[in-house]
């Protein structure tokens, strides 16, 4: 695997938490009570650790002499990799916790198996800390999806929808592409495909505590990793990035 | 020139910004200090958590504390070894206990608080294991919000990780 290759297999990972940290740190002042309020802005915080060293080191390897919040900040929608169920809004309370879960089940699983990888000990020492980290938003998650499904009518119907919008866009997570294959002969990484058995029937577990069926569901292919993404994407990229492209170097 | 013992004594002195009756060096964020060569050293400060908004202030105080030695030191983040709570010893346990916070129980290899199948955590106040997690997210993310049943007094669990 040559250094750009590691390089652009880092920015996905980097562009999957730096979105999703997004997405969460809309939650601040608006959770629906106080502790949760403190738990999404806490699991964005994670999230934006994790995009910092990965953007930063993907910078590095990229040897463009880009920083992370050149990476973060000055790159295009279609230039952004990340999947693209990170990227869906963050819709109600249930919608939000079930999209993390779908994602955590995946994230964790993906950072165990890049912390056992030979081919980069840094990599796999920031994985190790990682999935140390998602463990905690996969228990909040389960948690909370089990909760709201096993909860009141309305709480029950509302997550149901939240699983039958998401899910479809799950597909993307576990299909293999050339840098993934790259990634898994250099000992980087499982293959994502390798993954998703585990993934679903993590997931069937939490879903039949929460009384949930899981869906039916037609799976949308998505093109995240290809830079091809929902137009949710670029307004939240617009909101992101409006103060660094509007004063650039603006620091406080 | 700069000895290693010296540079243990000023590292022992940087407080933990959120946690200011703790030095770094209690709470195990000081990984290797390498001689490179004669008079030369590499310190490895390990990140508690990857988002952690107090790793700016910790750098830069650990950085003015060895200023006086000018390029003999380097200062710089590592993930090798990767920090967890089992490298906090029991003096700074005392410490937590003694302002407050329950200090994280057991080792990090012990998910049974993780998975939720023992939250029982010691209340810091009084003693008594009659406690209930409220959020496993408290006021900084390497801390969880307690209620005792006891004393009726809310507190914050360092959470094992």
């Amino acid at each position: 695997m040559t250094a750009a290759e590691h390089a652009a297999w880092l920015m996905r990972w980097g562009d999957d938490a730096l979105v999703l940290g997004q997405r969460l740190s809309a939650w601040c002042g608006h959770g629906p009570i106080l502790e949760e309020d403190i738990a999404l802005t806490n699991l964005a915080l994670d999230l934006i650790g994790e995009a910092r060293w990965l953007l930063t080191r993907a910078g590095e390897l990229e040897g463009l002499g880009r920083t992370e919040d050149d990476l973060a900040f000055f790159r295009t929608d279609r230039e952004f990799r990340n999947h693209v169920l990170v990227e869906q809004p963050n819709g109600d309370f249930s919608a939000t916790l079930v999209r993390h879960l779908l994602y955590a089940e995946f994230a964790v699983r993906k950072a165990e198996s890049v912390a056992t990888g030979t081919f980069d000990p840094a990599t796999a020492h920031f994985a190790r800390k990682a999935a140390t980290e998602l463990k905690y938003h996969v228990a909040h998650a389960r948690e909370w999806v089990i909760r709201l499904g096993d909860g009141t009518d309305e709480s029950h119907e509302r997550t149901a929808a939240a699983l039958a919008r998401l899910l479809p866009w799950c597909e993307e997570l576990f299909i293999d592409d050339a840098l993934d294959v790259a990634a898994a002969e250099a000992g980087l990484c499982a293959l994502p495909s390798s993954l998703k058995a585990d993934w679903q029937r993590a997931l069937e577990e939490c879903l039949a505590e929460a009384q949930l069926e899981m869906p039916v569901v037609v799976p949308q292919a998505g093109g995240g990793k290809q830079g091809v993404h929902t137009e949710h994407l670029s307004y939240l990229l617009a909101e992101m990035q409006v103060l660094p492209r509007t004063y650039p170097g603006a620091t406080w | 020139m700069v000895t290693e013992a010296e540079l243990q004594q000023v590292l022992a002195e940087v407080p933990d910004p959120e946690l200011p009756f703790l030095s770094i060096v209690e709470l195990g964020m000081v990984g290797r200090i390498a001689e490179d060569a004669p008079g030369q050293f590499a310190v490895d400060l390990l990140p508690t958590y990857l988002g952690c908004p107090a790793s700016d202030v910790i750098l830069e105080s650990v950085k003015a504390a060895v200023a006086d030695w000018g390029d003999a030191v380097r200062v710089g983040w590592v993930g090798d070894p990767v920090w967890s709570t089992d490298r906090i010893g029991p003096g700074a346990r005392e410490k937590m206990r003694a302002h407050g916070i329950a200090p994280p129980e057991g080792s990090s290899s012990d998910r049974r608080f993780l998975t939720g199948t023992s939250t029982s955590v010691a209340c810091p106040r009084c003693g008594s294991r009659d406690t209930r997690l409220v959020s496993a997210f408290g006021s900084t993310a390497c801390k969880a919000h307690f209620a005792c049943a006891s004393c009726g007094e809310p507190f914050d669990h360092f959470k094992c990780i």
